[in-house]
């Protein structure tokens, strides 16, 4: 019997899951992820040369990932390529049966050459996560500043804490485990700011509090956040936001500022706080270019902007793309048990397994509950339309080109250049080597309206599943690929034999 | 102060170090085995290794690959994003300015 073969990308929480599901549906799982690790970025793992005897002190449920985590790499169907990276997805020719995309991967790291292989698969899981979506202000380009996701990232990851004085500010209860994890590590985080108001917040989050319960596990981590903070006598100010950073060639101070419901700031309030570091986020930005490349239609996000966007799915977690499912942040922030929740229906289904399958309907409603704690976490936490009063004509938007803010806005209304691609060319916003990561959705937002009135964002009913173009998550290549990669032939499509977990670092065979 | 890697005696994920050094611009530097190119040059002191169009410093943004911020030559290959490759033993850093770069093949394009 030939197996059905499931290529996953991505193995954070949601594409560990979907790799452990098509594999108990009984497929062969190639899991390729671009980290030398499991985890993605909530389970992020130590390196293994720091040979850490309890992981488990600064990560959360480590134990029961790291046991799903072997179970999955070390099972004799699943390939685990670590190191490796989904460069680009290539659409089947019209008129060819309809399946996924052809998956062109770079394998290997650095010492050994990388190697290109083109994969085939029956079915692709695109697992790709999401990172922390900052707006700007005067100032954030300095070296210094953070997004909370590298605060995050480096001391969950490396055990390294960004300063010793460090405002945490943004919006969304990621804030929490990043001053938690910082607090722990030694720094002094001088105080957390989150940008919306206590009504709001209180208003998002306690009402209909029963629907809640599902979602006791999330519930209670943060809590365990708070305590920690509470711990280490970190302040927790509502509505007030960084609106400036200040320095020579390092930050070394931030302007705060109490804000309004729509984030306008609230003349009077400024303070200025001495910091070594800013750690800064407001909310995420779903990683999309891999789903747009398939061409899987995107679903717009309720009240949100044109370059706010998820992978539309099915009650499966199949996209409008053949044999192309998708799950975790990319259809939608909900966080690490919801992610995992979708990997399972989304891998069961890719794996061929039964549809009317008993577990698939438990999955299905955490699954569900978990949708609605990220619509609730969305209306708790929203981007307030009147952020863009922090900016000066000189504040730089896009951090690759060093657009500033006066010429995106003479863009927006020079009538040459109504057209994207246009203003684009003019203002070199969005075409330095992140290609947009970054500025893409400032950049949509400010274009429409440059002085952020509201009504500046969509109506909130606008119909989800409306497809919507994909405009600024368009990236033919998904990962940088060098043209030496790129002449050389590509590898067996199987490559060498799978490596066993724990070891980091396949070595490709020449 | 500058960011500075917890110390390992107190760490209670108990890891241990062993040492390693690399070179930025020709200066040594050290760092312990497992960490990333912009783990050892933050402990080091150093928080900006890359210059904009302008001139102005940077370094690290993003920390996971996606701001491209971080980009260094390490022993004679551009546009590496420092904070996802890990240090080995003996590479050579060599810090990159956005204003000299290439027109073709850009950064890593
Ligand atoms: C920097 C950062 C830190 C975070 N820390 C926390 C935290 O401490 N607590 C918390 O509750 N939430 C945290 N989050 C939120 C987090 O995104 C979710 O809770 C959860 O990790 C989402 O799971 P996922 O499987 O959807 O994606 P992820 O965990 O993001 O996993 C996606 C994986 O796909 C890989 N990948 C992406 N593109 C490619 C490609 N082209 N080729 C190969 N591999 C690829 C990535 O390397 C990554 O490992 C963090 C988010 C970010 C951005
Ligand atoms: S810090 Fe953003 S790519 Fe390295």
């Amino acid at each position: 019997m030939t197996r059905r073969q499931v290529v996953v990308v991505g193995a954070g929480p949601g594409g560990l899951a979907a790799a452990g599901a098509a594999l108990a549906a009984g497929a062969e799982v190639t899991l390729i992820e671009a980290s030398e690790r499991p985890g993605g970025q909530y389970h992020r793992m130590l390196p293994e040369a720091y040979e850490a005897d309890r992981p488990e002190a600064v990560q959360h449920g480590h134990r029961s990932f790291d046991s799903a985590a072997r179970r999955v790499l070390g099972h004799p169907r699943c390939s685990w390529w670590a190191g490796s990276s989904v460069w680009a997805l290539e659409r089947r020719e019209p008129g060819a049966a309809a399946g996924p995309p052809a998956v062109h991967v770079l394998r290997g790291g650095p010492g050994s050459p990388r190697r290109r292989h083109v994969l085939a698969p029956d079915a692709l899981v695109l697992a790709t996560g999401a990172h922390d979506r900052v707006l700007p202000f005067p100032g954030w380009d300095l070296p210094g500043v953070f997004t909370a996701g590298a605060a995050q990232a480096l001391v969950k990851g490396e055990r390294l804490v960004i300063g010793d004085r460090v405002v945490v500010a943004g919006t969304g209860p990621f804030l929490l485990p990043v001053a938690a994890s910082l607090a722990e590590a030694g720094s002094r985080v001088v105080e957390v700011l989150e940008a919306a108001g206590a009504g709001q917040v209180a208003r998002g989050w306690l009402r209909r509090p029963w629907e809640l319960a599902p979602q006791a596990a999330k519930t209670g981590e943060l809590l365990s956040y708070a305590r920690v903070l509470g711990r280490h006598r970190v302040p927790c100010r509502l509505g007030r936001a960084v609106v400036e950073a200040r320095g020579g060639d390092r930050v070394e101070e931030v302007v705060t500022a109490g804000v309004r419901a729509d984030w306008s700031v609230v003349p009077g309030t400024e303070r200025v706080t001495a910091v070594d570091a800013v750690c800064v986020g407001h909310g995420f930005t779903p990683r999309l270019e891999l789903a747009v490349a398939a061409g899987c239609a995107l679903r717009p996000v309720p009240g949100g902007t044109s370059a706010e966007a998820f992978v539309a799915v099915d009650d499966d977690q199949l996209t409008s793309c053949p044999g192309v499912y998708a799950c975790g942040e990319i259809t939608g922030i909900a966080g690490a048990p919801a992610a995992r929740a979708e990997g399972a229906v989304a891998g069961w289904a890719a794996g061929g397994g039964d549809r009317a399958a008993r577990p698939l309907s438990a999955l299905r409603a955490q699954r569900d509950q978990g949708r609605s704690f990220a619509a609730r976490l969305a209306r708790a936490h929203p981007i307030g339309h009147a952020w863009p009063g922090w900016l000066r004509p000189d504040t730089v938007i896009c951090r690759c080109e060093e657009t500033d803010y006066a010429a995106v806005c003479a863009a927006a209304t020079d009538p040459a250049a109504t057209d994207a691609r246009v203003a684009k060319l003019a203002t070199r916003a969005g075409l330095g080597p992140c290609q947009g990561r970054i500025c893409g959705p400032t950049v949509a937002e400010l274009r429409r309206h440059p002085g952020g009135q509201p009504g500046d964002r969509g109506q909130p009913g606008d119909p989800a599943g409306t497809p919507m173009p994909p405009g600024v998550h368009h990236r033919p290549v998904a990962e940088p690929i060098r043209l030496g990669e790129l002449a050389r032939p590509p590898g067996p499509p199987g490559g060498p034999a799978p490596s066993p977990f724990p070891h980091p670092t396949p070595k490709e065979s020449s | 102060m500058s960011p500075r890697l917890v110390p390992a005696a107190s760490d209670p994920v108990r890891r241990r170090d062993r040492p390693l050094g690399i070179t930025v611009d020709g200066v040594p530097l050290s760092g312990v085995a497992g960490q990333s190119l912009a783990g050892v040059m933050l402990a080091a002191g150093r928080t900006s290794w890359r210059t904009g169009r302008s001139g102005a410093p940077r370094g690290v943004f993003c920390g996971i690959g996606v701001c491209f911020d971080c980009l260094v030559t390490v022993n004679g290959e551009r546009d590496v994003r420092a904070c996802l490759r890990r240090a080995r033993d003996g590479d050579a850093v060599l810090t990159q300015s956005r204003a000299a770069a290439p027109a073709a093949g850009g950064e890593g394009r």
